[in-house]
């Protein structure tokens, strides 16, 4: 095993998910690390390192009665808990903390105690591209689809089959929102939120939260579940406003973090069993697909068509069912990592047989920001 | 005067991005260009994001761009009546910027991608003018 290995020792989501009109978003928080300690068999007096996005991370420790020697409050969206996981394996493995709580709760559908947002009519954003009518990201994450589909051929047809088969993965997993077959018409003609996406392919608005413990690998192996080791990691960012990414088929930020992940890990997209890849709208999958590597430019559409990501499919992606179907709370990252722990673990609803190793690729913002985890059940 | 109508949200202009409105509201469309590295650009900033200079002119830019990618909204928004285009534009300079595209039905049929447009601006404001897009020679 390398010297530097750090592993997941804790995963856990919050006890209830859905619709939970009795919780604040601190509580979900709580509950969902809370859920997390007893999976992991220890006390918040063993965390001495809290991570958190929505809340600050000192608030959530005051909560929790934890004393830490390391605090990181990074927030850049859905995808924070990638970022998180980088920055506490950084920690762990520079000696700053042995135990880092990374933890999220959103009350996304109930608003129940939810910390304000919103740019000021002065930021850059405020300024231009507030007036034109965006009413957030149905109509800002949408945008760049209708290059992407001028430049490849990507079809109507195709997008809606990203939704389809995500929900063929959340009809097996019992916790997802919406588990009840669709089709490609089905999906087609759901109501029309921002043309050209439908009901069907945007993300659910769901409550819930989860939480992640980590610890070195020299210490994982005293804790009761099957440590997840990870492999590499990576992070980036581009534009706070869609209208200046620099290219509209292809995310930057993506590529980047992809990159420095799959280096780090010392592997190709050819020895990776599962993919997560964060899915608030029907089209980030085909980017998320094309931008790591596993297919070409422009070959996502037809990849998903010919049902290479499906359930028996050579790639299995968003086998909790997704943003789209499973739940997505608003920062949806941290439900991807969940899945990814476990796929790890062996212990997933539609569990991928024999699967060693997990790639969980988040966004944050409108392709703003991303953070990429590659986990594996094997000490490197 | 209130109006029982709610507003599009109004830009609140800061000092470095003044300029912009100003050129707005007398019927202009500003840029900036670089002088050391001629790189032009926008949202306006004081200095050049390619090379770091800080030296740096504004100019009008000719108000032609082409359509770049758009979504129609179909979901209720502030100012807003009917179905509508949030549009991505690309400047004939290069800069690409968010907008509106008026005088033309808000149809996928009617809005095609590369379609040549050209600014005109609308006020928001006493202080503020919106640089919009039609289709040329509308
Ligand atoms: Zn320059």
């Amino acid at each position: 095993m390398q010297s530097k290995t750090v592993a997941v020792v804790g995963a856990a989501e919050t006890t209830e998910m859905g619709t939970i009109p009795d919780a604040s978003e601190t509580y979900l928080i709580a509950d969902a690390a809370l859920n997390a300690f007893e999976d992991a068999g220890l006390t918040a007096k063993e965390i001495d390192g809290v991570a958190s996005s929505s809340d600050s991370p000192v608030a959530i420790a005051h909560y929790l009665g934890i004393t830490p020697t390391w605090v990181d409050g990074t927030q850049v969206g859905g995808c924070s808990f990638m970022l998180h996981v980088r920055h506490a394996a950084a920690a762990i493995n520079e000696g700053l903390c042995t135990t880092v709580l990374i933890t999220h709760g959103q009350s996304g559908r109930s608003g129940i105690g939810r910390s304000g947002r919103g740019g000021a009519p002065s930021s850059l954003a405020g300024q231009f591209e507030a007036p034109y009518g965006g009413v957030g990201p149905t109509t800002a994450f949408t945008i760049p689809v209708l290059r992407y589909m001028k430049a490849f051929g990507l079809t109507h047809e195709e997008l809606a089959m990203v939704a389809v088969i995500q929900r063929e993965w959340a009809s097996r997993n019992p916790r997802a929102s919406f588990r009840d077959p669709i089709t490609v018409a089905d999906v087609l003609e759901s109501r029309m939120i921002a043309y050209p996406f439908h009901l069907l392919e945007c993300c659910l608005v769901t409550d819930g939260g989860g939480a992640l413990i980590l610890t070195s690998a020299e210490r994982a192996r005293d804790f009761p579940t099957r440590p997840v080791y990870l492999l590499g990691t990576g992070e980036s960012s581009e534009s706070p406003m869609i209208s200046q990414m620099t290219d509209f088929t292809t995310s930057r930020a993506f590529r980047v973090s992809g990159e420095k992940a799959f280096g780090e890990a010392g592997i190709t997209t050819e020895d990776v069993d599962h993919l997560m890849v964060y899915d608030a709208f029907a089209h980030l999958p085909i980017y998320g697909l094309e931008d790591l590597g596993f297919v070409g430019r422009g070959e996502a559409g037809k990849f998903i068509w010919e049902r290479n990501t499906a359930p028996g499919g050579k790639l299995p992606v968003n086998t909790n069912g997704g943003g789209l179907s499973y739940m997505h709370s608003g920062q949806y990252g941290m439900y991807a990592l969940q899945e990814s722990v476990r796929q790890m673990r062996g212990i997933a609803p539609a569990q991928v047989p024999g699967a060693k190793i997990s790639v969980c690729h988040g966004v944050g913002g409108m392709f703003a920001a991303s953070g990429t985890v590659i986990f594996s059940n094997e000490a490197p | 005067m209130a109006s029982a109508k709610p507003q599009k949200p109004v830009p609140f202009p800061t000092p470095e991005t003044q300029h912009f409105w100003d050129g707005t509201k007398a019927g202009e469309l500003r840029l900036q260009r670089c002088d050391t590295c001629e790189h032009v650009y926008f949202p306006p900033r004081p200095f050049c994001r390619e090379c770091g200079s800080r030296s740096v002119s504004v100019f009008e830019a000719s108000g032609h761009a082409t359509l770049y990618s758009y979504v129609i909204n179909h979901r209720p928004a502030r100012g807003f009546d009917g179905l509508y285009a949030v549009a991505v534009v690309e400047l004939e300079e290069g800069p690409r910027m968010m907008t509106n595209i008026v005088d033309s039905p808000q149809t996928p049929e009617a809005l095609v991608l590369d379609m040549p447009l050209e600014v005109v601006f609308e006020p928001v404001s006493d202080e503020i003018s919106l640089p919009l897009f039609r289709p040329a020679g509308t």
